[in-house]
């Protein structure tokens, strides 16, 4: 047994198996979500003391899911960080744990943006916000904020629409053992390089599926994941924080993982180098790749390089990554990743991950996301989790 | 091609003056009393040190490129991008009249007004 402390497990994890859900409402995928992560622990209903969600919940906060959820608990928590807010939920529910103010938490995520024709290419500029009206005028969406940080990691450091690609090409290598998958195909770098440019530099390829589904975990006191059935899963380092153009003092190639990737190191007590497998928030190939660096799995700069020639690909290279197929491939339920990357981490230190892809004796994995534009504000959040 | 229409930037109390002195063909930035500093994009209270003792002053309207995404997959094709203020700040805008050969970072623009949707004058970056 491992002698690093932790404060709580995650005990129950679940993925929506669907891609597609135009006959459901939102909050009853959320609570197919709940359900599934409850049988997933072998909990019970009636155990759930505390509700986590995000934006993605239906209603002002935890209210209406809680009401439609019918659950009495004595904590509960929405915050909004986009894609990577449940990463930052996990780390809020252990501290929540800790400090005694419950012993089971509920995080749920789920949405329909596949039905109701949400797209990467709608400005995504929010009306009423103190920049809406610096911003709104020039058709800033998610595709072309993110092309305007791939254009600038590529002018800054040589990075090469191939080695981009290489990125796609590892999701898709661990997608084709996802029966999940949206899209299951295995894809090379010329796949991508031919594919067409959506906002420049960045190719259609390059872009997340859209998806509807969902996922949900659950988060508890270390003694009662030890006395469930599942292997136990320690949360044992986290980090947060918000990045945004600090005023006009812009850098486009760093991102928040440069802050809440060295706290959650230093708090596990690890390094990158110890990390078995790492789950990359992916609504981009150029998302992993600075996450990549601003981790520190290699010097900034050098992603391009580090990514290149299957680097990522479970069984080939030195990092696996991502392998349910990410959002690149699998799934990017609500437009929003952060659940799908704590859960196949999950599922590779269980020993649950397709057998095509499962790292060999997994012990210590990685869990990052942002969430946002990388264009122009964005929250990230970093997981270390550890196998008991 | 398709020419892009402006959406209306909506007018706020944070941004009346702008507005203002945009109608009046003039470009300002927010000069803060105390800390001596510009911010963009423009607030009432100082993002470096929360004074609220902020004044208007003209601006170059000069700027090079830092970076740039031109939007392909819509009905009229846009180029966005965070241009470098001469006096410092980076700012979200638009590129337009691409010069022969394509934008790229570092590239020198100079500022003009367009019209929005309903005829707010909205800052944008041409060659120059």
């Amino acid at each position: 047994m491992s002698t690093r402390p932790s404060s709580a497990c995650i005990v129950g994890a679940y993925e929506h198996p669907t891609r597609k859900a135009p006959d459901k409402t939102v909050a009853q995928l959320h609570a197919e979500c709940a359900a599934g992560a409850l049988a997933d622990a072998g909990l019970a209903r009636g155990d759930i003391d505390a509700y986590f969600c995000s934006g993605d919940a239906p209603g002002m906060g935890p209210l209406s899911m809680l009401d439609y959820l019918n659950l009495k608990v004595r904590h509960t928590e929405a915050t909004d960080l986009g894609g990577c807010s449940y990463l930052a939920l996990v780390a809020h529910a252990r501290d929540a744990i800790a400090a005694g103010r419950c012993n089971v938490a509920l995080i749920t995520l789920a949405g329909r943006p596949r039905s109701e024709g949400s797209s990467g290419t709608a400005p995504r500029t929010r009306a009423g916000t103190p920049e809406a009206p610096w911003e709104a005028p020039y058709g800033l969406t998610t595709v072309n904020g993110y092309g305007m940080v791939a254009q600038r990691h590529m002018h800054a450091f040589g990075t090469t629409p191939e080695q981009l690609a290489w990125i796609k090409v590892a999701a898709s290598q661990h997608a084709q053992h996802n029966p999940h998958a949206m899209l299951r195909d295995v894809v090379t770098v010329q796949d991508v390089l031919a594919s067409p440019v959506i906002s420049d530099p960045l190719r259609r390829l390059d872009c997340c599926v859209v998806s509807d589904g969902g996922g949900a975990v659950i988060v508890a006191r270390p003694e009662i994941a030890r006395s469930l059935q599942r292997p136990v899963v320690k949360v044992i380092g986290a980090g947060e924080t918000v990045r945004h153009p600090f005023a006009g003092g812009l850098d486009l190639t760093t991102t928040g993982a440069a802050i809440s990737g060295p706290i959650a190191f230093a708090q596990a007590g690890v390094r990158p180098a110890d990390i078995q497998y790492a789950s990359i928030y992916d609504s981009f190939t150029i998302t992993v790749l600075l996450q990549l660096e601003d981790l520190g799995f290699c010097a900034k700069g050098e992603g391009g390089r580090f990514v290149a020639d299957g680097n990522l690909i479970s069984g080939v290279g030195r990092l696996p990554f991502n392998t349910d197929g990410g959002g690149l491939c699998n799934n990017h339920p609500a437009n929003r990743g952060g659940i799908t990357k704590i859960i196949e981490a999950v599922r590779q230190l269980r020993g649950e991950a397709h057998p095509a892809v499962q790292v060999k004796d997994c012990a210590l994995a990685l869990a990052q996301g942002t969430g946002g534009n990388l264009g122009s504000r964005h929250g990230s959040a970093t997981l270390i989790l550890e196998r008991e | 091609m398709a020419e892009r229409i402006l959406p209306a930037p909506g007018i706020t109390p944070e941004t009346a003056a702008f507005v203002a002195a945009a109608r009046e063909g003039r470009f300002v930035l927010p000069h803060c009393e105390d800390c001596g500093r510009t911010h963009w994009y423009p607030r009432a209270v100082c993002p470096h040190c929360w004074s609220t003792r902020l004044q208007w002053q003209p601006a170059s309207g000069r700027a090079t490129v830092y970076s740039h995404s031109t939007m392909l997959r819509v009905e009229a094709p846009f180029t966005l991008a965070w241009v470098t203020l001469a006096e410092g700040p980076a700012m979200l805008t638009n590129l337009v009249d691409p010069p022969a050969g394509g934008w790229h970072i570092g590239q020198a623009v100079r500022l003009r007004f367009v019209p929005a949707e309903d005829g707010t004058p909205v800052p944008v970056f041409a060659p120059g």
